[in-house]
C-alpha cells in the first residue's frame, strides 16, 4: 500500500484530475432497472473548485460514489489522476481512495472512540506510515484547519463545525489529488457552515482540487464552476465569475 | 497498518463494548473452566485410586481362597472355601519353585476385641509372617516388627496400627504395654507408621500378631491350619505375570487340580485392580469432558453471534474505514483479531478460574482435583482457535461489505 504514496500523480499539468467519459450507472432492483447516471462526461482540471448540484434523485450521490471510487460505473470510463480506475480491483480501489481522494461527508463520519489526531491519522495508518510520522502529519493537518489545540479531543467533545474541520483535516492528510465533499455543510448551522466554506476557499487558494456536492445555492455559489445534474444527465456546466477561481480556459 | 495497529484497534473496539465483550468472554470462560475442572477431577480420581491400590504394596499378587462346592453341586461364593494353607505359602516362598516371587505373606484375619487396662477396642487382628511388612509396603513408627523367632515360638507379641494404639492407650508410644486378645495377654512390640485408607478400610486400625500365635492362641476350628489370604510380592513389575504363572501352577499342583476352571483359589493382580478402577473414572471423565466441550462450543457460537452483531452495528465504521483506504483483507484481519482476542481472554480467565477451582473444590467435595498442564494449555489454545474459527464468517461479512452500502446505512 505504501508503494506509490510519495510518487507524484502521473498526469501532466494539462491533464485533468478526473475525467469521466460517458459514464452510466444502472442499479438493478430485482427485475427493475434504474438508471441513476445516463452518460455523464466531466473533466475537472487541477486547482478547480467544482460544485455539483441537483435535486434529490438527480444522480448526484451516485456520481459522487463513482468519483470517490466507492462504486464502479456500469459503462463508460473514469480516469483519476491519469489512472483508469473503472477497471480496478477492490484492493487497487482501496489504495486509490486512500492516497488520491480525501473524503468529507455530511455526517462527519469520525470514529467516536478515537481522538481527533487518531481520526486524522487513520488514512495514514492504512497507507502504512509509521506511528511517529502519522502523529506528526495528523497534528500538522489539524493545525492547518485551525484545530491545533483540539488534537486530543474526541469527536463528542467538539462542536459540529469543529468535527467537520477534523474531517477536512483527515481528507487533507494524505495530500490527495482530489478533495471530495458530499453535502459537507448539510448538518451544520450557518456559523459553522461559513467556517467550513472558508476552509474550502483556502484550499482552493492553495491550489487544491475540490469537488463539492450540494443542493444549497449559496454553498455552490462559492465554487468557481457549477455542474447541474438532472435525471442522470449533466444539464448545465458553467464557470462563475467568482474572484480567485482558477478555471482553465 | 501494522499488526500492532490492528491489535490496538481491536482492543479499542472491545473496550468500547465492555459489557458485550465481557459476556462473550464469560461464555468461553465457563467452557474452559469446566474442561479444566472435569479433566482435573478425572485425573485426580485416577491418581487417588492408583495411590490406594499401590498402598496395598508394590508388585503385589493377592491369592484368595476360591469357592466351595458341596456334594449337591451347590457352589459357595468367592472366598468361602478354606483351601489355602501355610504349606501353600511355604511352597510359594521357595526360590526354586517360584524364582520370580520375592516374598510371601500368608495372613489370617479376624475381628477381635482388644483390651488394655480399662479400655477396649474391636479391630481386625491379622496373623502373618515377618515378610508381611515389606509385602504390604508398611513401615514402623516405633519398636520392631515380628521376627522369625516370634513366628517359630508363636510368641504372644503384637504390632499395633496407629489408630488402634491411640484408641487403646491414647498415644502411639506404647511399646512394652500389654494387650489382651481373646483372653491371652500380648506384649506390644511395635507400632506401624500410618498409611491411610484403602477404600473403606482403615489401614491404620489393625493389630498384627505372628501367624502361629493367631492359629494357636486366637483362632478356633479349621482356621487353625488354614490361611485366608496369601500376599505374594513379585521381584519386579515385569516379573509380575511370570510370578502369577508360577503361583498358579504351583497351587494347582499342590491342590491336585487338573482342570483350571475348578481352581479352588483366585489370584488377583494389583494392576488389574488399578485398570478396573481407572476405566471407571475414565468413562466418567470422558462423559464430563463431553459436556464441557459442548459448553465450549456454545461459547464459540456466542463469539460468532456477538461478532455478527458487532459487524452489523459497526457497518458505518467499516464503510468509513474502507472509504479511507482499508483493504478488505485488513477489515477481515481486524475482526478476526477481535474474535480471537475474545477467545483468548476467555481462555486465560477460564484457566485462572479452573486453577482456582481446582484448589478450592477439594475443600467442598471429597474428590481430589489434579491440575493437568496439557489440559490448561490445550484449552487456552482451543479457546483461541474457537474465537478464530467462529470469527471467520463475521469477519468475511465485514470484509465483503460494499463501502457505499456501509456508509449509507443509518
Amino acid at each position: 500500500m505504501t508503494t506509490y504514496l510519495n510518487v507524484p500523480p502521473t498526469f501532466h499539468s494539462s491533464d485533468a484530475v478526473l475525467s469521466l467519459s460517458d459514464v452510466t450507472k444502472v442499479y438493478r432492483n430485482g427485475s427493475l432497472e434504474v438508471a441513476a447516471l445516463r452518460g455523464v462526461t466531466l473533466d475537472v482540471q487541477p486547482g478547480e473548485y467544482v460544485a455539483v448540484m441537483g435535486p434529490s434523485g438527480s444522480g448526484k450521490s451516485t456520481l459522487m460514489h463513482i468519483i470517490g471510487c466507492l462504486d464502479v460505473p456500469t459503462a463508460g470510463s473514469y480516469h483519476l489522476a491519469g489512472e483508469d480506475v473503472s477497471r480496478m480491483s477492490e484492493n487497487e480501489l482501496a489504495d486509490v481512495r486512500n492516497l488520491r481522494i480525501g473524503f468529507v461527508f455530511q455526517q462527519f463520519n469520525l470514529l467516536a472512540s478515537m481522538t481527533a489526531a487518531s481520526n486524522v491519522a487513520l488514512p495514514l495508518a492504512y497507507a502504512g506510515i509509521s506511528r511517529a510520522d502519522r502523529r506528526e502529519r495528523a497534528e500538522a493537518s489539524l493545525a492547518r484547519v485551525g484545530l491545533a489545540d483540539r488534537v486530543s479531543h474526541r469527536p463528542g467533545e467538539l462542536s459540529g463545525g469543529q468535527q467537520q474541520r477534523v474531517a477536512v483535516a483527515r481528507a487533507l492528510v494524505t495530500e490527495p489529488a482530489l478533495i471530495l465533499a458530499d453535502e459537507p455543510t448539510g448538518n451544520l448551522d450557518s456559523t459553522s457552515t461559513a467556517d467550513v466554506l472558508d476552509l474550502f476557499d483556502e484550499l482552493r487558494d492553495a491550489g487544491r482540487t475540490v469537488v463539492l456536492i450540494t443542493h444549497e445555492h449559496d454553498v455552490a455559489a462559492r465554487a468557481g464552476r457549477i455542474v447541474r445534474l438532472r435525471d442522470g444527465l449533466v444539464t448545465d456546466d458553467s464557470v462563475q465569475g467568482v474572484a480567485g477561481s482558477r478555471v482553465p480556459s | 497498518m501494522t499488526w500492532l495497529d490492528t491489535l490496538a484497534t481491536s482492543l479499542e473496539a472491545m473496550r468500547t463494548h465492555r459489557m458485550r465483550s465481557a459476556l462473550t468472554v464469560l461464555g468461553i470462560l465457563i467452557g474452559i473452566a469446566a474442561v479444566i475442572l472435569t479433566v482435573g477431577l478425572g485425573i485426580g480420581a485416577q491418581q487417588q485410586v492408583t495411590a490406594q491400590v499401590e498402598a496395598l504394596g508394590t508388585n503385589l499378587l493377592i491369592i484368595s481362597p476360591g469357592s466351595t462346592t458341596s456334594t449337591t453341586g451347590l457352589r459357595g461364593g468367592f472366598g468361602s472355601a478354606s483351601t489355602l494353607t501355610q504349606a501353600d505359602a511355604q511352597a510359594l516362598a521357595s526360590p526354586v519353585v517360584a524364582p520370580d516371587i520375592a516374598a510371601v505373606a500368608p495372613t489370617t484375619s479376624s475381628s477381635q476385641s482388644l483390651v488394655a487396662g480399662s479400655s477396649n477396642w474391636t479391630t481386625s487382628v491379622v496373623g502373618t509372617t515377618p515378610s508381611w511388612l515389606s509385602v504390604r509396603a508398611r513401615t514402623m513408627s516405633g519398636g520392631a516388627f515380628l521376627t522369625n523367632a516370634d513366628q517359630a515360638s508363636a510368641a504372644p507379641v503384637v504390632v499395633l496400627g496407629a489408630t488402634t494404639a491411640t484408641e487403646l492407650f491414647g498415644s502411639t508410644d506404647v511399646v512394652g504395654q500389654s494387650v489382651t486378645i481373646a483372653g491371652t495377654p500380648f506384649t506390644v512390640k511395635g507400632v506401624l507408621a500410618p498409611s491411610g485408607s484403602t477404600g473403606s478400610a482403615n489401614n491404620d486400625d489393625t493389630a498384627v500378631i505372628p501367624l502361629s500365635a493367631a492359629q494357636q492362641r486366637v483362632s478356633t476350628g479349621t482356621s487353625r491350619t488354614t490361611v485366608q489370604t496369601i500376599y505374594v510380592q513379585a521381584t519386579s513389575q515385569p516379573a509380575l505375570s511370570s510370578a502369577y504363572q508360577e503361583a498358579n501352577s504351583e497351587l494347582l499342583a499342590l491342590h491336585g487340580i487338573t482342570n483350571t476352571t475348578n481352581a479352588d483359589f483366585t489370584i488377583t493382580n494389583q494392576a488389574s485392580l488399578v485398570t478396573t478402577a481407572a476405566s471407571v473414572s475414565k468413562t466418567l471423565t470422558v462423559l464430563l469432558s463431553g459436556i464441557a466441550a459442548i459448553s465450549l462450543l456454545v461459547g464459540g457460537i456466542g463469539v460468532m453471534n456477538i461478532m455478527l452483531v458487532s459487524v452489523t452495528e459497526r457497518i458505518r465504521e467499516i464503510g468509513l474505514r474502507k472509504a479511507l483506504g482499508a483493504r478488505p483483507s485488513l477489515i477481515r484481519r481486524q475482526f478476526l483479531i477481535e474474535a480471537s482476542l475474545l477467545g483468548l481472554v476467555g481462555g486465560l480467565l477460564g484457566a485462572a478460574v479452573g486453577i482456582i477451582g481446582a484448589k478450592v473444590l477439594p475443600d467442598f467435595i471429597s474428590n481430589p482435583v489434579a491440575l493437568s498442564m496439557p489440559a490448561i494449555f490445550g484449552s487456552i489454545t482451543v479457546a483461541l482457535a474457537i474465537g478464530l474459527v467462529f470469527g471467520v464468517y463475521p469477519a468475511s461479512r465485514a470484509a465483503q461489505l460494499a463501502p457505499i452500502d456501509a456508509l449509507r446505512s443509518e
